[in-house]
């Protein structure tokens, strides 16, 4: 088939990996960087060819009846262990996967583009670029796996990367133990996510997306009405499937990893919450849809997380000073539109508008929030520190970085003609169309979102000026403000376009049109948000002390981010560290080691005891073999008679 | 013969006297090897190359046993061999 040069995107990235990552030492640190940014390049105009040859193409099939096809391009079998259990290995096409080629390798280039710029003068500089190719080529084989096992390995990949990234400055310890947590965390939900799969594929004897997609009835049935515990073993599977999810895109309880991502180079904070890692829940959800649609419990689960992390992820962005945080508490609420997205989507209401708004905030959400953050990197680049203490005014010092930000803010908080306006407008349109609770409630995030965002914006930009003494700040270099000014036009026009026709949970056309009673709402609403910040936030008060003195238990404890953290310092330490780990270990050390202890201390002082008869001599010894073989030849011959 | 070689390999002092004994021994293998081959199996030869081989085997081994003893004996101006017990626990 002819798309098949897709896989293209995935060797790419993997060879630059391996080619930064073992002879990158021995370049200079300006070609590696160049090298890395070129074949990214590269990887995102193959990564363009073939989304848009499947959007726009006919000649491969991909349209038929109205209906896009999911196209198979590649397809290998890796692993035969029975005639069920195949283990493939493959390159799949269909409208969320395309969609994500474009977002991913979009927002990977501009990182790439961007950091040659920040990370001037790094040391590591080559690996950084080598571990970027990693994650990039995790995140592009997740997207284009065609069946659930190929997702986990990628998955794992995503993890791993995340990993070496997030602690890319690994002489700090707090970059250590941040990229210790994000891995330890999302490792245990993908505890959950392992157990899903085994579960789904062993009542449906196929990890195959497609074969498990086309017939979701027939799959969720073919566990035969088993339960456990009260609900059905499928709601279970794909229950422990979210939580996998959850896991990668921060839902609560499991986000706790994720504001302390922040520790690992910006860039790279604009990858991971943009483009890769905390999509792949969602996009994990989106792509096992047609299961999820056909079991309401699970969806209600999904929404239920999604809308309460939505809000409480709002909450805590209201207060955080570090504006990184800021941004890390943003995602997650964004995420959790998304995902609240998924979970009232179901099918039958509103044509099941909420997949495809999910899809598309994703699709905006990249945009935007990659361009807040490489603006919130270059701003840290310039006066060198994450407090929004230590800014103020900047607006005169970084014009274009302000304006930049300024769009991702109205995208954001959804002011039309903003992208995000449009996707979030979809959000609102399919919450509503579950439950007016939901809508009410997202709506009411949706506000949220625009008050932080806003506050951000003037505590960086206007407030007061503070000393910046005799360093200046002053604008980033050409490679830092290209892709904030790209991306910044990007989140202008992503908004037109019209979505509906590409991604739909059918994948049928869908026509939007905006329904002006929630648009209108939800204008109102941000207004109002944006409103509020200008009176506090826009020139130096002391309104936000008095409401926070006002309120003082109320923003203390979000600005601890409601204990969830002491919380599981508690869990942790206090329960499962002193309760369970203490008597293992002391089982282990006492029981295990000090049977294997006894052993080897009986050994040794046998051999202690008859140490003597190695004297030195010679002569004794051949005593020794003689008396030994005359006993040997005195048993065989007594044996023999 | 073979029994005066054992003999001489235990009591013997002089490394170079430990020396011949083992070839004593070798050779009394050797003329066993040679002699039993003839009575017992006429029509066969095995015994006899076996012998063969075994002399050459002696003269590289005897080769090998005078450099360790030269060398020995270089180390620790000795060669007797109740004093050379270096090598213990």
């Amino acid at each position: 088939m002819e798309l098949s040069y897709t896989v293209a995107v995935l060797i790419i990235p993997v060879f630059m990996f391996l080619f930064l990552g073992i002879v990158g030492v021995k370049l200079s640190k300006k070609t590696a960087g160049i090298l890395g940014t070129v074949a990214m390049g590269v990887t995102t105009i193959i990564a363009y060819a073939a989304a848009l040859t499947y959007f726009f193409g006919t000649d491969q099939g991909q349209v038929i009846d109205g209906v896009r096809q999911q196209l198979t391009v590649l397809d290998l079998t890796w692993l035969e262990f029975t005639k069920n259990l195949v283990i493939k290995i493959g390159v799949l096409l269909d409208p969320i996967s395309a969609m994500m080629l474009i977002v991913i390798s979009t927002v990977s280039f501009m990182v790439h583009l961007y950091s040659l710029g920040y990370m001037d003068g790094e040391r590591g500089f080559q690996r950084y670029y080598a571990f970027l190719s990693l994650f990039t080529f995790s995140m592009l084989g997740l997207v284009l796996a065609t069946n659930i096992f190929q997702m986990y390995i990628f998955w794992e990949l995503v993890g791993v990367s995340s990993y070496l990234l997030i602690g890319f400055y690994y002489t700090l310890p707090a970059a250590v133990s941040a990229s210790k947590k994000a891995f330890i965390v999302t490792r245990f939900a993908d505890l959950g996510f392992l157990i899903g799969i085994l579960i789904l594929s062993f009542y449906t004897d196929t990890f195959d997306f497609m074969s498990l997609t086309t017939d979701p009835q027939a799959a969720i049935s073919t566990a035969g009405g088993a339960t456990f515990l009260g609900c059905s073993v499928m709601t279970w599977a794909l229950t422990l499937i979210f939580m996998g999810g959850a896991g990668k895109s921060a839902m609560f309880p499991l986000h706790i990893w994720l504001p302390d991502a922040m520790e690992g180079p910006t860039p790279v904070s604009a990858l991971i919450h943009a483009a890769t890692m905390v999509v792949a829940g969602v996009y994990l959800v989106a792509r096992l849809f047609p299961l999820y649609a056909v079991d309401a419990t699970a969806l209600d689960i999904i929404t239920v997380v999604g809308a309460f992390t939505a809000f409480y992820a709002a909450a805590v962005a209201c207060v955080q000073s570090d504006i990184k945080r800021v941004l890390a508490f943003s995602t997650i609420s964004q995420i959790a539109f998304m995902i609240t997205s998924l979970g009232v989507a179901s099918p039958e209401l509103h044509h099941g508008v909420g997949y495809m708004a999910s899809m598309f905030h994703l699709f905006t959400h990249a945009m935007f929030k990659a361009l807040l953050f490489l603006c919130a990197g270059a701003i840290i680049h310039a006066v060198h520190s994450n407090e929004m203490s230590a800014m103020g005014g900047l607006r005169k010092y970084m014009p274009i970085c302000h304006i930049a930000f300024l769009i991702g803010c109205l995208a954001i908080a959804g002011i039309p003609p903003f992208a995000g306006f449009f996707s979030k407008d979809e959000i609102l349109v399919a919450a509503y169309a579950n439950s007016p609770l939901w809508g009410v409630w997202m709506s009411v995030v949706a506000g949220m979102t625009a008050f932080y965002m806003f506050r951000l914006y003037y505590k960086i930009f206007w407030w007061n000026n503070p000393d910046y003494g005799h360093h200046t700040p002053h604008e980033a270099p050409m490679t830092m403000t290209f892709p904030l000014i790209f991306l910044g036009l990007v989140s202008i026009v992503a908004g037109f376009i019209p979505f509906g026709e590409f991604v739909t949970w059918n994948r049928e056309e869908y026509v939007i049109h905006l329904d002006w009673t929630v648009a209108g709402t939800s204008i109102v609403i941000a207004l109002i948000g944006i409103a509020l910040a200008t009176v506090m936030y826009r020139k130096e008060n002391n309104i936000p002390e008095r409401l926070a003195d006002r309120f003082r238990g109320l923003w203390t404890a979000a600005y601890h981010r409601f204990y969830m953290d002491e919380l599981y310092q508690f869990i942790t330490h206090k329960i499962i560290f002193a309760r369970i780990s203490k008597p293992i270990a002391w089982f282990d050390r006492r029981i295990i080691d000090g049977t294997m202890d006894l052993l080897a201390n009986v050994t040794n002082s046998a051999s202690f005891a008859v140490r003597r008869m190695q004297s030195g001599s010679v002569q004794t010894y051949v005593w020794f073999y003689i008396v030994g073989a005359v006993a040997v030849a005195a048993i065989t011959i007594i044996c023999l008679i | 013969m073979f029994g005066c070689g054992v003999y001489g390999f235990i009591t013997r002092r002089n490394m170079i006297a430990i020396l011949i004994s083992l070839e004593l021994m070798l050779n009394a293998v050797d003329i066993n090897f040679a002699v039993f081959n003839r009575f017992l199996f006429p029509g066969q030869m095995e015994g006899m190359f076996f012998s063969l081989f075994a002399i050459g085997l002696a003269a590289a081994e005897t080769a090998l046993a005078i450099a360790i003893v030269i060398n020995v004996y270089r180390a620790a101006r000795n060669v007797d061999i109740r004093q050379l017990t270096k090598m213990k626990f």
